[in-house]
């Protein structure tokens, strides 16, 4: 039963991002379409962020690291996927065959930068407050000069996979969208499961949450590696629509605007999260032509935001569904 | 003889060159409410978190029917069955009165996080048998109708409720109760006695509390154990602990000798 409506509804979402996905490409002008992609990558990037930084609580400021890693583990994964498979310039991968390469490629973004959220999170976490958001910072300055000075990775230069046209852009509406809801909604079941509530019970007080038998550093590991495993693959998606990789794209401005995102949203709240995604993505491109001011821009829109609504636009709260659009949930939470 | 639910031998915590509890030992038999009392900085605290597993003490054994505890992270000694409530409430302000007891249950549930992330049927089946018992215990301290409210936005009493209920929400053998009666009036106090008691009985508990209120612990205590400067002063029946000069001493300071003023 469970099952038949979730097969159905997967199918209708498929057959909606196909269509959407179509309609785009011949309606709709590329400008226009980056931006849409945007969204769909930001909308990942602040909802894996939001798992550890809003519901658990635990600042951290070094996120642009695992979006690195993510980014290069997938481009390097999809390069030698193609020439282990016999790809070339001359021999270009079928459309389907070039998402399943992209897939794969995630999965492997994924696994890395969940790797990095673990070897990261393990001994980090164990801090708070200031000292965490110190020292996430300064891994994620690690992990973007082990970029710079590994030469099989392009060094300060990026990484193209040694191809004069650069990565293969296989990103596409479809391909975004796809493993934007998948990520949300995993994202999303588990903050509202048992294991969110330890989370957010992490968040209110350690001490008192350690006490009732969880283990609360174990928990704010787990966070991490699954954030950081959703934000590998924005940086995979991410990287096979810039075409090019530099270590420079993973920079401390990459982190704060992630947090910019979540604090606009709403600190906890994965809906919060997902509009303040889209803002920061349409704001970044209206600000295309002060480039230089990005940062300063963020600041001032930061300090009304904490003067106007210091809890963010949703708050902790929810945005829902339609009633009728709504499945019953077991239980009475 | 049987085992005692809580044995604690010649434990001691240092902190720098502070000695908060040096040498203490007693035993908590089992369903007995055992009082830890003793003046303002005297180690009581200090001694329940070392029970806890929130401190670990530089010296001596902890025993929990038999197996030694001492040293072990406070999430397995809470797994164990040990639950304690805190001095200044430690509830989970921004999250719902049901919430908070449903997290204690976090520890027993029988899915892991990827069931957690494709909702399978088996944690929409754990996460009904949590709110089920949570709804419960909160029926049972006459906290279900606030279910839905923030337990920030509490009254103080109904705080210090909702905070027992979240303890037994662990289905623990031994209930620690730091000062369960920090900022009750005395009428509050009295009905808290039987509240003792009927936690003990109800819910087949061993019981130890720290408390200031003496109205309360001598007449709720079956055991009362002194403590003072981190040392044992006295231990034994309320009454004998009451009347024991050193405890007199300890609480109103000494009677003043006239020969050591005169020497000053």
């Amino acid at each position: 039963m469970i099952w038949t409506y979730r097969t159905a509804v997967s199918i209708a979402l498929i057959a909606a991002l196909f269509v959407i996905n179509w309609a785009l490409d011949a309606f709709v002008i590329e400008y226009v379409v980056r931006i849409i992609l945007q969204c769909g990558i930001n909308a990942i990037l602040a909802v894996g962020l939001n798992l550890i930084n809003g519901t658990t609580g635990q600042f951290s400021l070094g996120h642009a690291g695992f979006m690195a890693v993510g980014a290069y583990a997938t481009a390097f994964a999809v390069i030698h996927l193609e020439s282990g498979l016999g790809f070339s310039a001359s021999n270009i991968p079928a459309p389907w065959m070039q998402g399943l390469l992209l897939s794969v490629g995630l999965l492997f973004g994924a696994l890395f930068a969940g790797l990095a959220g673990l070897l990261v999170g393990a001994p980090s976490l164990r801090l708070r407050g200031d000292y965490l958001a110190i020292v996430t910072l300064g891994f994620a300055e690690i992990i973007r000069l082990i970029f710079t000075n590994t030469e099989a990775l392009g060094g300060a230069t990026g990484y193209s996979g040694g191809r004069p046209l650069g990565l293969p852009v296989y990103t596409n509406f479809f391909w975004v969208f796809l493993w934007a809801i998948l990520l949300i909604t995993l994202i999303g079941n588990f903050t509202f499961s048992s294991y969110g509530r330890a989370l957010r019970a992490i968040r209110e007080d350690e001490i008192a949450t350690e006490a009732l038998g969880i283990n609360t550093t174990r928990m704010k590991v787990l966070a991490s590696v699954i954030s950081a495993a959703a934000v590998g693959v924005a940086g995979g998606l991410f990287a096979h629509l810039m075409g090019t990789i530099r270590p420079d794209d993973f920079k401390m401005d990459r982190s704060v605007a992630m947090i910019v995102m979540i604090l606009i949203g709403g600190l906890g709240s994965v809906s919060g999260a997902i509009i303040g995604a889209i803002f920061v993505a349409v704001t970044l491109e209206a600000m295309r032509d002060i480039q230089q001011y990005r940062l300063l821009a963020y600041s001032l829109l930061l300090i009304g935001l904490m003067i106007a609504r210091p809890q963010g636009l949703l708050g902790s709260r929810e945005l829902r569904l339609p009633a009728f659009l709504r499945r019953k949930r077991g239980g009475a939470a | 003889m049987t085992t005692p639910a809580l044995k604690l031998d010649n434990i001691a915590k240092i902190f720098g060159g502070l000695r908060a509890i040096d040498g203490v030992s007693f035993e908590v038999a089992p369903r007995q409410i055992f009082g830890l009392i003793g003046p303002n900085g005297a180690g009581k605290t200090t001694a329940f978190n070392c029970i806890s597993g929130v401190y670990t003490p530089e010296q001596g054994t902890i025993s929990f029917f038999g197996q030694s505890i001492a040293g072990r992270p406070p999430s397995q000694i809470a797994a164990l069955g040990i639950a304690r409530t805190f001095q200044n409430i430690r509830l989970f302000g921004d999250m719902t009165v049901l919430e908070n007891v449903m997290v204690a249950g976090h520890a027993t549930i029988s899915f892991g996080p990827l069931a957690a992330m494709f909702r399978l049927r088996k944690q929409a089946e754990e996460q009904e048998r949590l709110a089920t018992r949570a709804y419960e215990l909160l029926r049972i301290f006459e906290l279900d109708s606030l279910a839905g409210e923030f337990s920030k936005s509490l009254p103080y009493g109904s705080q210090r409720k909702l905070e027992i209920a979240r303890a037994l929400m662990l289905n623990p053998k031994l209930l620690l109760l730091d000062e369960p009666a920090a900022g009750m009036n005395s009428r509050e106090a009295d009905s808290l006695k039987n509240q003792i008691r009927w936690l003990r009985d109800t819910f087949d508990l061993t019981i130890v509390l720290v408390e200031h209120n003496m109205q309360v612990v001598m007449n709720v205590c079956e055991q009362v154990h002194c403590v003072d400067h981190g040392q044992t002063i006295a231990s034994g029946e309320p009454l004998h602990v009451q009347n024991h000069p050193a405890v007199r001493t300890a609480y109103l300071g000494a009677d003043v000798d006239e020969s050591t003023l005169r020497q000053s």
